[in-house]
């Protein structure tokens, strides 16, 4: 059983990106494309390990990961924050709101994986 | 990027940037117009934040610095601390127009144009106070910004040589509620074990009786060993996220307590991920066990899109094997039709059924190659704000229809004839502010751009507010270059066709800016090789509207195959008003031959084809004759004479002038069931010569015909 990663971002292109990154690493990969999206992706595939976008429309990715940390599965989920920001109160924010770590764009597919290796006690494939 | 991204990703950003880059124009003009909404800016900054995000994935560097400062002012709009004028909006919108032009720079592998790039952020900077001129944004370009390094409150440590460094001791005291933010010590511990041997110790001591535990509290501590030759950095990384939920504490580890570390290593061998030095192939090799080939991202990227990229080449191909399948259905009806089956024959059910899938198969087909007009026309705004910036002049776009759907290759035919049209309408249709202001006008010009299905055509409507056409003016040029004589007798219609003549416009009455020694004549004959045609509605002081009228598709028409003098020929379903049997009536003769038709209080034309066409001397007799009514644009009516009419199918459109070359009255060829070629009647260009005689348009006749040749040739 692979690790299954729920990466949300409402780009596709990212998505793509992602999909490539973490499919070569052997994860399976679900995608959503804003965090409503990924609240409901979450619910339904229970993923071990998430990946979200900030920006994004209808619910942004602060905002997904205190609706995911109020879900009993998800409340020590590791959820990963993938975006271009990097000012520390952004980083704090995130951290407030229950984020896990914090992966600036544009990632780098190897360390992309190393963050989640990190967070998960599971390998990609095992 | 240190992954190979695949051309398809590539192109597939550049996708997404178009539709990106049309959201964020119409978020400017929303805002442009009042009509934004607390989205709007939203909507705005995601589209330029994920331009960015996605060009930072494929190393665009020059894109991602201005998305990243546009970003940055447009950020601060939205969180308020940028007050929103319409100047604001205006400036906004130019460099939204510069970031498309960067994009497809990008796309061509070219530079953008660093002038207007300057000169942008100079008054961008001006606008808001935002420091913007360079030097401050380019960290997210850094490809090394993939991890930014955390403030770490540890103090500074001699570092010891490198050759007698052998490991480190952490010792990381984790905060209460370090679960809660989804981290866990066992993977940090394993990902430390990936350097070498380590040595853990977990200090209990804070650790309450069970029955007072709660296990998303942390309340344990470790002090963990590791030998290893990688630097304090590479072992902090570790700790990353953990940082502000835990104290870690790293210093180096003596001789002696290297010995107490027996555990032999797990991965011998291996070595961490070192700042990005690692192929993934590398990756791929140590964890990926072979039970997991990678068809995750495959199955899942299916998941995630709606849509699916076809090359045009393989669509043009299925359109024409489409074309083909219902020249062989219509074959096969007429072989079937003169084997004289019983009408109850089960064949003749099944042929009706191919019928139906083929027009069914064939309408699918075409909605596969329909395109809205929207992006044709988000083109034409950034041509009206370039050309109104060139003139001085403050215009207002204002578009309805915008999802209006065209074959894509017409569509990008339009594009030139368009781009011209609009220019036209900004420079000679819009007066200057002053001449607006003093007619009593708003000093803004608007030019409205109008896309609407109308009777089985689209129709393109350029409207301004501008002055109209000046019939004095244009009579006197067109006098001057002998297209009229001075005692020619022409209305205002005749007048405003004058436009359209070859050879009226001229480099010394056309501005720089639309003036490339192109005419009206030659965008109008762009919109006829389209299947098209253009006409203009002028009134003095409230403006023109030119109008484009076009076939919804260039491969496929419904026709009327009729006989004209033993020649069979197909005339358009869709220009055919209504069908009758001439009488002695309703036809009326006037003149040498002329004969008009006089239906419920209109008199109109009558055009025997046969005759136009030169399959016959001359119709004495009308009897028994088939009618068509034919309308043109311009709702003016004509009667064509045809002998008979056979029958309502789907034609193929094969075009005459690549083939052969343009005849008056004749649109194009189709193959008919039979293997025979049927000509295609123009009967919109017949009904407007026959309409609207006047010197003018039989001079504009005579050229045509002159271009053409006659028919007899063939």
């Amino acid at each position: 059983m692979s690790l299954s990663v729920l990466a949300i971002d409402d780009s596709k292109t990212m998505r793509n990106l992602l999909g490539a990154a973490l499919g070569r690493a052997g994860y399976s990969v679900d995608f959503a494309e804003d965090g409503q999206a990924g609240l409901d992706r979450f619910s339904a595939t229970d993923p071990d390990v998430v990946i979200t976008d900030i920006n994004m429309p209808r619910l942004n990715g602060f905002d997904f990961i205190e609706g995911a940390r109020r879900l009993e599965r998800a409340r020590i989920v590791p959820i990963l924050v993938l975006t271009t920001e990097t000012a520390p109160e952004f980083r704090a924010k995130a951290r407030d709101a229950g984020a896990t770590g914090w992966i600036v764009k544009p990632f780098d597919a190897a360390k992309l994986v190393w963050a989640i290796e990190r967070v998960t006690n599971t390998a990609a494939s095992q | 990027m240190t992954f190979a991204v695949s051309d398809e990703f590539r192109d597939s950003f550049f996708e997404e940037c178009c539709e990106l880059l049309e959201a964020m124009q119409d978020g400017f003009s929303l805002m442009i117009d009042g009509r934004e909404n607390v989205e709007t800016i939203h909507t705005v900054f995601r589209a330029v934040h994920s331009i960015k995000g996605g060009a930072g994935a494929f190393d665009l560097n020059e894109l991602v610095a201005f998305a990243h400062r546009f970003e940055t002012v447009l950020d601060q709009l939205r969180s308020g601390k940028v007050r929103p004028t319409s100047e604001l909006y205006l400036l906004f919108q130019q460099c939204g127009d510069h970031l498309s032009d960067l994009v497809s720079a990008a796309r061509n592998g070219t530079d953008g144009n660093s002038e207007t790039e300057a000169l942008l952020l100079q008054r961008l900077q001006a606008a808001t106070q935002i420091d913007l001129v360079p030097s401050t944004a380019a960290q997210t370009s850094d490809d090394d910004a993939g991890f930014v390094p955390l403030a770490l409150e540890i103090a500074p440590l001699t570092a010891p040589a490198a050759d007698t460094q052998h490991g480190w001791r952490i010792t990381f005291n984790a905060a209460s509620e370090l679960f809660t933010s989804g981290n866990e010590p066992l993977p940090l511990i394993r990902a430390l074990e990936r350097f070498g041997p380590v040595k853990i110790t977990a200090d209990l001591s804070s650790v309450p009786s069970l029955d007072r535990l709660d296990p998303m509290v942390c309340c344990m501590h470790w002090t963990i060993d590791v030998e290893t030759s990688e630097t304090e950095d590479v072992i902090l990384e570790v700790f990353e996220f953990v940082m502000d939920c835990a104290v870690v504490e790293i210093q180096p580890l003596t001789g002696a307590d290297l010995s107490t570390i027996a555990t032999p290593p797990k991965d011998a061998g291996s070595t961490g991920p070192d700042a990005g030095q690692q192929a993934p192939i590398a990756l791929d090799d140590r964890d990926i066990a072979p039970s997991a080939p990678p068809i995750a991202a495959t199955t899942a990227g299916g998941s995630a899109s709606q849509t699916i990229r076809v090359d045009f080449e393989k669509v043009d191909k299925l359109i024409n094997l489409v074309g083909e399948l219902v020249i062989k259905e219509a074959a096969l009806s007429q072989k079937i039709g003169q084997q004289q089956v019983a009408h109850d024959n089960a064949v003749l059910l099944e042929l009706e059924g191919l019928k139906h899938l083929a027009s069914e198969i064939q309408e699918s087909v075409m909605a596969i190659r329909a395109q809205p007009v929207k992006p044709l026309f988000q083109r034409m705004a950034r041509t009206i704000r370039d050309a109104a910036a060139s003139t001085g002049k403050t215009v207002r776009l204002v578009m309805e229809g915008e999802g209006t759907e065209i074959d894509k290759t017409v569509l990008e035919r339009l594009v030139d004839p368009l781009t011209h049209m609009v220019r036209n309408s900004v420079d000679h249709g819009l007066e200057t502010q002053e001449d607006r202001i003093a007619a009593g006008k708003s000093p803004e010009g608007m030019i409205q751009l109008t896309a609407a299905h109308r009777s089985g055509r689209v129709v393109i409507e350029i409207t301004d507010d501008g002055a109209g056409i000046n019939r004095d003016r244009v009579r006197q040029v067109a006098e001057e270059k002998g297209l009229i004589a001075p005692d020619d007798h022409l209305t205002p219609p005749e007048i405003d066709a004058l436009l359209f003549l070859p050879g009226f416009s001229s480099k010394q009455e056309v501005s720089e800016l639309s003036g490339r020694g192109v005419g009206l004549d030659v965008v109008r004959s762009e919109i006829e090789a389209l299947g098209g045609r253009m006409s203009v509605s002028s009134e003095a002081g409230f403006g023109s509207t030119f109008t484009i009228s076009l076939p919804l598709t260039l491969a496929v028409q419904e026709g009327m195959v009729v006989d004209i003098a033993g020649q069979t020929m197909v005339v358009p379903i869709g220009a055919i008003k209504e069908t009758l049997y001439a009488t002695s009536a309703t036809t009326h003769s006037i003149g040498l031959g002329e004969k008009m038709l006089s239906i419920r209080g209109c008199l109109m034309p009558v055009v025997d084809l046969g005759v136009k066409f030169g399959f016959r001397a001359e119709a004495s007799d009308l009897r028994d004759r088939v009618l068509l009514v034919v309308e043109t644009t311009a709702n003016k009516q004509c009667a064509l004479v045809v002998d008979a009419l056979h029958d309502q199918r789907q034609v193929v459109i094969k075009s005459l002038e690549t083939n052969y070359c343009k005849i008056e009255g004749i649109a194009a060829a189709t193959i008919l069931g039979d293997g025979r070629i049927a000509l295609i009647v123009d009967p919109e260009g017949i009904a407007r010569r026959a309409t609207d005689f006047s010197p003018a348009s039989a001079l504009m006749a005579q050229t045509a015909h002159s271009e053409g040749g006659a028919l007899e040739t063939i």
